[in-house]
Order: structure tokens, then C-alpha cells, then sequence
């Protein structure tokens, strides 16, 4: 007897510890991998919604099909800046790239 | 007749011609394109006036309005538009011919005059902006159009008074003619507004068509302060043609504006900007004479004091220039005499003829006066009486144009200004007989006071010049200008000028009415033998008299006082008690309630600087609690 | 499969999944860290399994387990230092996060609460049966309503520019 409720409240905490992890941690990996948690969860969100709601229809899955290759672009390009700001400022610590330039 | 417009349009483009790369050619270049083109003017002018006073002006019996170029610029409503165009009737013709001429003169005279002056082609071009908005201003087919080139004139006299832009006094003079008359302006303004707001038009032709049908109808009923609005709208418009026209209290930017280079007092106060404000009342009239008769009263009052006024304050003056100015607000308050004692239709417009007519002379004679003046001043350097006499030896032409510009001022018989001061004269005597043994009297002291300043600048005396200071006659460039307007001067009052311009377009039949004009004939004699009596010979009895005159005498050089009237009032009320506590509440209410929220935002900013750290994770923070309030929002709300 | 074993089941990976996501936020070392992060990423996928979407299960493996995190793994090679510790915050910061995401997960359970969602019989019985591969490449492919030609090819020209952007970023500035 899996509710939707369930699903529900997994994503939110999981959306909640993903914005915690944000927030808090040092480094632009840490902080990146905080925000692929926080788009899993939501991608849960429109698999469950999809599934118990409307469940002869098809588009919250591609929704979250069509996310999770964004999600996968996205971490692509940050990685590659996180790289390049390494070789700048010598660290990855987020407070230290505080300015918009070089 | 289209190509009337290019009267208007050629001296704006010597304008910009000449102001735009006037400094690289050379001086006489520039002062040679300027007048050719000035000569083409003219020569537009008249032909014309040719056409439309005796090919196409008249239908039937009467002078038609035509208007051969119409643009529309603004449109505000299908009724209300402003245009700008080209009007064509007797009085923006003769307006034409007289405003040409003489700026035409002027041009001529100024190469001579102005030879080896700094800024020689900026004076050029501002000759031709002047020449361009004034007549811009007579051949306006709307108020409004009227009202644009009218500000026009008023920024080109600026500019051309404080010409001499290193001198102080011609600085403050410019300002000051600037100051005065765009007050003034503001009345105008206003009454333009006031009558459009009612009538709905800027039109002349419908404000005027019909006795005036429109302005009285559209006006019916609206009063304020006991005054209905009609003449309160009619009476700040004249408000306007009276800084223009320096009417009394208004007239005190006139005689400070002779700083300016005399050729350009010739043409601004002679025959163009001062006879504005007569030519505004004149295409009015028919509004005026049948919506706000009042007003005309009260311009016929204004004029006469106004008259009086100045030809006292002339006699006193020694600045050869200021004695023309001042006699020139005389003259102009004659002008609006005549229209405010002129009736309507026929015979009884005489008025109205009678103060075209005198603009027409007088433009002549005034102007020859001012150029004879600066041929004066050319040859001894100065402007005081004191320095000149005994110059009738030095300077032949000179001294018989002069004398022949005194003969038509005075209204000598048969030199122009006679006919044309006998026609005022004869309008004033059978409507308003107060006002008419006023302008007698005015009469007898513009002799008197003309005649003074001939005799003080040409006999007087044998006065010796030194060697190298020794006056001689002027350039063939000045002396040629102050023979043709002498022959103009002489023969313009010939014109029948009736069958020409009339009230109602109409033209009637004047003839010399000999109890008048012997009257005045009179007076002008006596007052001319009086100055010759005084003047002719170098003697104490000026002195003598003017000691026995005591505190007249003192108030009348003073010029009565009026610029310290004017200065008390300006500085101790309006300053102190108008513009102090404004300044106190702009200083204090203004800038401090905008010092405070610089302060507030200065404050705030640094507070929330903090938040603007680049660190992308305190920007998160704020972004999910927003998102999160926003959603609380949604659903409490 | 019996609803209670399945029940169990469910919470047994979403408990997992929770906690791992956890230390995936808390862990000294970004390695761990990103493994966590794979552990969560492949314990997502059993819920999509348990939710009947096998195709969008072997997506999220395939491409978050077996690429996202090979990125990071050789992004953090890249980029960390040895033993460089990760400096905690100020205590400040982690007070404020923790009131913040308190409150967050108030307002969002009370909506769920607020919400028809709950106590609404929405137990739908689905089957246990695939959505047919067909279905799911003839909507990708389509153009009809509810097809999803136009975001595919969007999607494959996003991934076109992030692919060269990334190479233009990360690659070493060269004297030009």
C-alpha cells in the first residue's frame, strides 16, 4: 500500500538536505553534488505525480526523462568551470569566488 | 503666389548659412552674401506687394485674405491645429515692403558702420534671423504660429543687443529686454490659451471672419472678477504686444537696448520688433473691437499716457540714442492710440488706418533717424550731446537726411509723418477729444525735443575738433541707405494709404481735415522754433531753465524712476517676499526631503551591501525563504 | 508481490536513500561524498522501478550512475589537493541553514496536509507490466499532441552547445 504521500515526503526531505548541503558546504563540488540531490528529488516528484495522478498519460516521466539529461548537461558545464576557477584561484572554495571576473 | 514663402524662407537659410560657415569666409563676403540676400527679399517683397495690391488682392471691392502656403504642423483635434503658413492681406503686405526695406537698409548701412567690428559674420546671420522672425511674425496665418515666431524675435533681439557681448551694460541690457518682454510674453501665452481654449481655433481668419462671430459666441457668459473672460483673454494678449511694444509700465527695456550696435536699434526699433505688438492689436482689432471694447479703451488710455510719458522724459535726454528711444515708444504709443480710439468698418476705421499708416512712415523716418544717429556716432565716437555741435560742416548728407527724418517726425507739412499724425490725430479728435489735446500736446514736445537734438548735433555753436578726431562725412555704404529712406521719408505720406488698408478691408476715402491738421501744424511750428530759439546758438538758457524746472527736470533725466520702481519692485517684493521664502522652502522642504531619501538610500544600501557579498549560497538562502514566504502568501491569502 | 513486503520494501530504500543523501552532505571528503551520491542516485532508480518506470530506472543509472558521477569523481581527481581538509563554516551559517530547511519542510508538509492529496483515495492499482519500449520511442519521435519530437531535438542542440562550451571553459587559456 504505497501512497503518494510517501513518495512525497521522501522527495521533500531529500529537496530539504540537498538545499542544507547548498548552503552549507565549501566546496563547488560538494555544493554541486547538493544540487543534484535536490533535482533527483524533484524528478521523483514528477515520476510519482505522473504515475498516481495521471497514470495513462506519459508526461511527467519525460519530464523527468528531459531533466535527468539537463541535469547531466548542467554538471558537465559546472564541472568545467569548477576546473577552470581551480586553475585560477588555486582552490575550489566557493567563498573565494565571490566576484563575477577573473 | 507661392513663392511668397520665400520671403520668409531666404533669410533663414542666410541664417544658417551664414552661421554655419559665415567664419570662414571673409567679412565682406559674408556681409555681401548677407545683404543680396536681404536685397532678394525685397525685392520678393514687392513684387508682391505689386501683385496683390493691384493683380489679385482685390475681389470685388474689398482686400481678400489669401493664403498661398499652408502647412499643417501640430494637429490637436480636427478644429484646433497650429500651421504654419503664409498669410497675405493689405496689412502683412505693406508689413512685408516695410520690414524688407528696411532691414535691407540696415544690411547696407552695417557695411560700413560694422567694418572691422570682431564677429562681423555673426552679426550677419543674426541680422537675418531677425529679419526671418519678424516676418515669419507678420505673415503668420495663426496666433500660435505668431506666438513661435514672436519669441523669435524676442531671442534674435536678445542676441543682436548684447552683440557686444564683452560689454557689461550690453549684457544686462539684453537680459533685461529678454526678461522684460518674455514677461510679458507670458500674458500673451496666456491668452492665447484662454482664447483657443474657447474658441477652439488659432485661426485668425476665423476669429476674426464675420465681426468676430466666434470669439463672441464662444465666449458668452464666462466672467471673472467682474471682467468677462473675452477681455480679460484679449487683455493679456495685448499684455504681450505691450512689452513688445514698450508700452508704459513695460517700456523700460527699450532705451537700455540702444547698447546694441545702432544699425541693429534702426532695425529693431524702428521698424520691425517694437512695431510687433501695434501689428498684433491690428490683426485683432475686429476681435477686439466686438469682444472686449473695454480693452481698446484701455489701450487708447495706455497709449496716450504712454506717449506723453516718453516725449517728456525725451527732452531731457542726452544720449542722443536714448532721445530716439524714447521718442520711439512715443511714436509706437501713437500707434496704439489710433487703434484704440479706431471704430470699425468704413470712415470710422480711420484709426485703425491711421496707426498702419503712421507704422509705415514712421518705420521710414525712425530708421533714417537711428542710421543718421549712428553716422553721428561713427564720426565723433560718442554718444553725448556734449561732444557734438557745429557738425552740419563735416557732415553735409548727413545733416540734411537728418534734418529732412525731424521735418517728418514733427509732422511738417508735407514730409510723411504729417499726413499720417494728422490722420491719429483726426481719429482721436472725433472720438476721444481728452486723448486727442493729449497726443496735441505730445505733438508740440516731439518737435520740440527732435528739434533739439538736430540743433545740439549740427549747430550749436562753433565747436572745433582736434586734428586726428576730426569728424568726416560717412562711407557711400552708410550715406546711401540715409538718402533713399530720406526720399521714402519724404514721399511715403502720399500714398492714399485708404484705399489700401482699412478696418474691414474696405477701401474708403480720406481726406486732410484742415482743423486738425492746422492745429497741429501749430503746435509742431512752435515747438520747432522754441528748440531753434534754446538750441541754435550755444547758450546758458537750457541750463537756466532746466535749474528752474528743479525736481521735474531731475525726474524727467531720471526717466521718472521707473527702472527703480521696477528695480524696488523686483528686488525688496518680489526677491524678499516671494522668492526668499521659496527659496527657503526649495532650499529646506525640497532639497531636504531629497538630501532624505538620498540619506535613507545612502543608509539602506550600506545595510543591504552585506547581502550583495557574491557568495552564491547566502543568495540561495534568501531565494528558498522567499520562495517559501511566497508560497505561504499563496496560501493564506 | 505481497503490498506489505512491497511496503517494507519501499521503506527500507527510502530510508536508505534519505540517510545516504545525508552523508552525502556531511562527509570530511568530497570522494565519499560523490559515492554517496551514487548510492542515493542508484537507490532513486528502485524507486522509479517501484513506480513501474524500467526505461526512466535504466536512464538514471546510465546516465547519473554511470556518467554525472564519473564526472565528479574525475573532476574532484582534478581539483583536490591531498588531505586538504574542508574547512567547516562558521557555526552561524549551519544555525541559519538548519532553521531555514525546518521551516521549508514545515511549509511543504503542510501543504501535503492542506492538500486533497492525503486521505483522498489515490491508491491507484497499477499493474505490474513495462510501458512498452515502442510507446515510449514513437512518443519521443512523434509530432502529435503529447509527443516529444521538438524538446528532443532542443534537448540534443542544448547538449551540443554544453559540450563545446564545456571544452571552451575548461580547456587552458593559450597565449593568443
Amino acid at each position: 500500500m504505497i501512497k503518494l504521500e510517501f513518495y512525497l515526503v521522501i522527495s521533500t526531505l531529500m529537496f530539504f538536505i540537498g538545499i542544507f548541503g547548498f548552503i552549507t558546504r565549501k566546496s563547488m563540488i560538494a555544493v554541486l553534488i547538493s544540487l543534484e540531490l535536490v533535482l533527483n528529488a524533484v524528478e521523483i516528484n514528477f515520476a510519482a505525480f505522473n504515475r498516481f495522478l495521471f497514470p495513462h498519460q506519459l508526461e511527467g516521466m519525460f519530464f523527468a526523462l528531459f531533466g535527468i539529461a539537463i541535469t547531466a548537461a548542467e554538471t558537465a558545464v559546472a564541472l568545467a568551470i569548477i576546473i577552470n576557477a581551480y586553475r585560477k584561484l588555486g582552490n575550489i572554495n566557493i567563498n573565494d569566488a565571490s566576484k563575477m571576473r577573473g | 503666389m507661392e513663392y511668397s514663402i520665400l520671403i520668409v524662407i531666404t533669410p533663414f537659410l542666410l541664417f544658417l548659412f551664414l552661421g554655419l560657415v559665415g567664419g570662414k569666409l571673409k567679412p565682406n563676403v559674408a556681409g555681401l552674401i548677407g545683404t543680396l540676400g536681404m536685397g532678394l527679399c525685397a525685392v520678393l517683397a514687392y513684387t508682391v506687394a505689386f501683385q496683390y495690391f493691384f493683380n489679385v488682392g482685390k475681389i470685388g471691392e474689398s482686400w481678400s485674405q489669401i493664403v498661398p502656403f499652408n502647412f499643417v504642423w501640430l494637429k490637436f483635434t480636427d478644429l484646433l491645429h497650429i500651421d504654419l503658413g503664409v498669410l497675405l492681406d493689405p496689412i502683412s503686405v505693406m508689413m512685408l515692403v516695410v520690414i524688407t526695406t528696411v532691414s535691407l537698409m540696415v544690411h547696407i548701412y552695417s557695411l560700413g558702420y560694422m567694418k572691422g567690428e570682431t564677429g562681423f559674420q555673426r552679426y550677419y546671420a543674426l541680422l537675418s534671423l531677425f529679419s526671418f522672425s519678424m516676418l515669419g511674425l507678420v505673415v503668420a496665418t495663426n496666433i500660435f504660429q505668431m506666438y513661435i515666431f514672436w519669441e523669435l524675435v524676442g531671442v534674435s533681439s536678445y542676441s543682436l543687443i548684447g552683440f557686444y557681448y564683452q560689454k557689461p551694460s550690453a549684457v544686462a541690457a539684453s537680459k533685461k529686454a529678454f526678461i522684460v518682454t518674455r514677461f510679458a510674453d507670458l500674458g500673451f501665452l496666456i491668452g492665447i490659451l484662454i482664447l483657443s481654449f474657447y474658441t477652439k481655433t488659432f485661426d485668425f481668419a476665423s476669429l476674426t471672419a464675420n465681426d468676430a462671430e466666434l470669439v463672441t459666441t464662444s465666449f458668452a457668459g464666462g466672467t471673472f472678477m467682474g471682467l468677462s473672460l473675452a477681455t480679460w483673454a484679449l487683455a493679456l494678449i495685448f499684455m504681450g504686444g505691450a512689452g513688445k511694444s514698450a508700452m508704459f509700465p513695460l517700456h523700460i527695456w527699450l532705451p537700455d537696448a540702444m547698447e546694441g550696435p545702432t544699425p541693429v536699434s534702426a532695425l529693431i526699433h524702428a521698424a520691425t520688433m517694437v512695431v510687433a505688438g501695434v501689428f498684433l492689436v491690428a490683426r485683432m482689432f475686429p476681435v477686439y473691437f466686438f469682444a472686449a471694447p473695454d480693452v481698446l479703451t484701455m489701450i487708447a488710455y495706455v497709449g496716450a499716457f504712454t506717449a506723453l510719458f516718453a516725449a517728456v522724459i525725451a527732452i531731457t535726454q542726452t544720449d542722443i540714442k536714448r532721445v530716439l528711444a524714447f521718442s520711439t515708444i512715443s511714436q509706437i504709443a501713437y500707434m496704439m492710440v489710433a487703434l484704440g480710439v479706431s471704430e470699425y468698418g468704413g470712415h470710422d476705421g480711420l484709426g485703425y488706418m491711421a496707426s498702419m499708416f503712421h507704422l509705415f512712415t514712421h518705420a521710414f523716418f525712425k530708421a533714417l533717424l537711428f542710421l543718421g544717429a549712428g553716422s553721428v556716432i561713427h564720426a565723433v565716437h560718442s554718444n553725448e550731446m556734449k561732444d557734438m555741435g557745429n557738425l552740419r560742416k563735416y557732415m553735409p548728407i548727413t545733416n540734411i537726411t537728418f534734418a529732412i527724418a525731424c521735418l517728418a517726425i514733427a509732422g511738417i507739412i508735407p514730409f510723411s509723418g504729417f499726413f499720417s499724425k494728422d490722420e491719429i490725430l483726426a481719429a482721436a479728435y472725433h472720438n476721444h477729444p481728452a486723448i486727442f489735446w493729449t497726443l496735441w500736446f505730445v505733438a508740440g514736445l516731439t518737435a520740440f525735443y527732435m528739434w533739439r537734438l538736430y540743433y545740439s548735433i549740427f549747430w550749436n555753436g562753433d565747436k572745433k575738433y582736434d586734428g586726428h578726431h576730426k569728424p568726416h562725412e560717412s562711407p557711400w555704404t552708410m550715406a546711401v541707405p540715409l538718402v533713399i529712406l530720406a526720399v521714402f521719408s519724404i514721399f511715403s505720406g502720399l500714398i492714399p494709404f485708404a484705399n489700401f488698408i482699412s478696418s474691414d478691408n474696405m477701401p474708403f476715402y480720406t481726406h486732410i481735415d484742415w482743423k486738425v491738421a492746422s492745429l497741429s501744424l501749430v503746435v509742431a511750428v512752435t515747438g520747432i522754433f522754441v528748440a531753434r530759439m534754446l538750441y541754435r546758438k550755444a547758450s546758458t538758457k537750457p541750463a537756466e531753465i532746466a535749474q528752474k524746472m528743479g525736481g521735474l527736470y531731475t525726474a524727467s533725466l531720471k526717466k521718472f524712476y521707473m527702472d527703480e520702481v521696477w528695480g524696488w519692485v523686483t528686488k525688496t517684493v518680489v526677491f524678499r517676499y516671494i522668492c526668499e521664502p521659496i527659496k527657503w522652502f526649495d532650499r529646506h522642504i525640497i532639497d531636504g526631503s531629497m538630501n532624505g531619501l538620498a540619506w535613507v538610500t545612502q543608509k539602506s544600501s550600506t545595510a543591504i551591501r552585506g547581502l550583495q557579498s557574491g557568495q552564491v549560497q547566502f543568495y540561495t538562502w534568501f531565494f528558498v525563504a522567499g520562495t517559501l514566504v511566497i508560497a505561504l502568501l499563496v496560501l493564506f491569502l | 508481490m505481497n503490498p506489505i513486503v512491497n511496503l517494507i520494501l519501499f521503506s527500507i530504500l527510502g530510508l536508505a536513500m534519505l540517510l545516504l543523501s545525508v552523508f552525502a552532505i556531511t562527509t570530511k571528503s568530497l570522494l565519499r561524498s560523490a559515492t554517496y551520491l551514487l548510492l542515493v542516485l542508484i537507490c532513486t532508480a528502485g524507486i522509479y522501478l517501484f513506480l513501474n518506470y524500467h526505461f526512466l530506472a535504466a536512464v538514471q543509472v546510465s546516465v547519473y550512475a554511470g556518467g554525472v558521477v564519473i564526472l565528479f569523481v574525475f573532476a574532484i581527481f582534478l581539483t583536490t589537493k591531498k588531505d586538504e581538509a574542508l574547512l567547516p563554516h562558521e557555526k552561524k551559517r549551519y544555525l541559519y541553514a538548519a532553521l531555514m530547511i525546518l521551516f521549508g519542510t514545515g511549509v511543504t508538509f503542510f501543504m501535503l496536509w492542506k492538500s486533497k492529496f492525503l486521505f483522498s483515495n489515490n491508491t491507484v492499482v497499477f499493474g505490474d507490466e513495462q510501458l512498452s519500449m515502442q510507446l515510449i520511442g514513437q512518443t519521443l519521435m512523434g509530432t502529435e499532441k503529447y509527443q516529444y519530437l521538438l524538446p528532443f531535438e532542443v534537448l540534443s542542440v542544448m547538449l551540443l552547445a554544453c559540450i563545446i562550451g564545456g571544452i571552451l571553459i575548461a580547456r587552458k587559456d593559450k597565449e593568443l
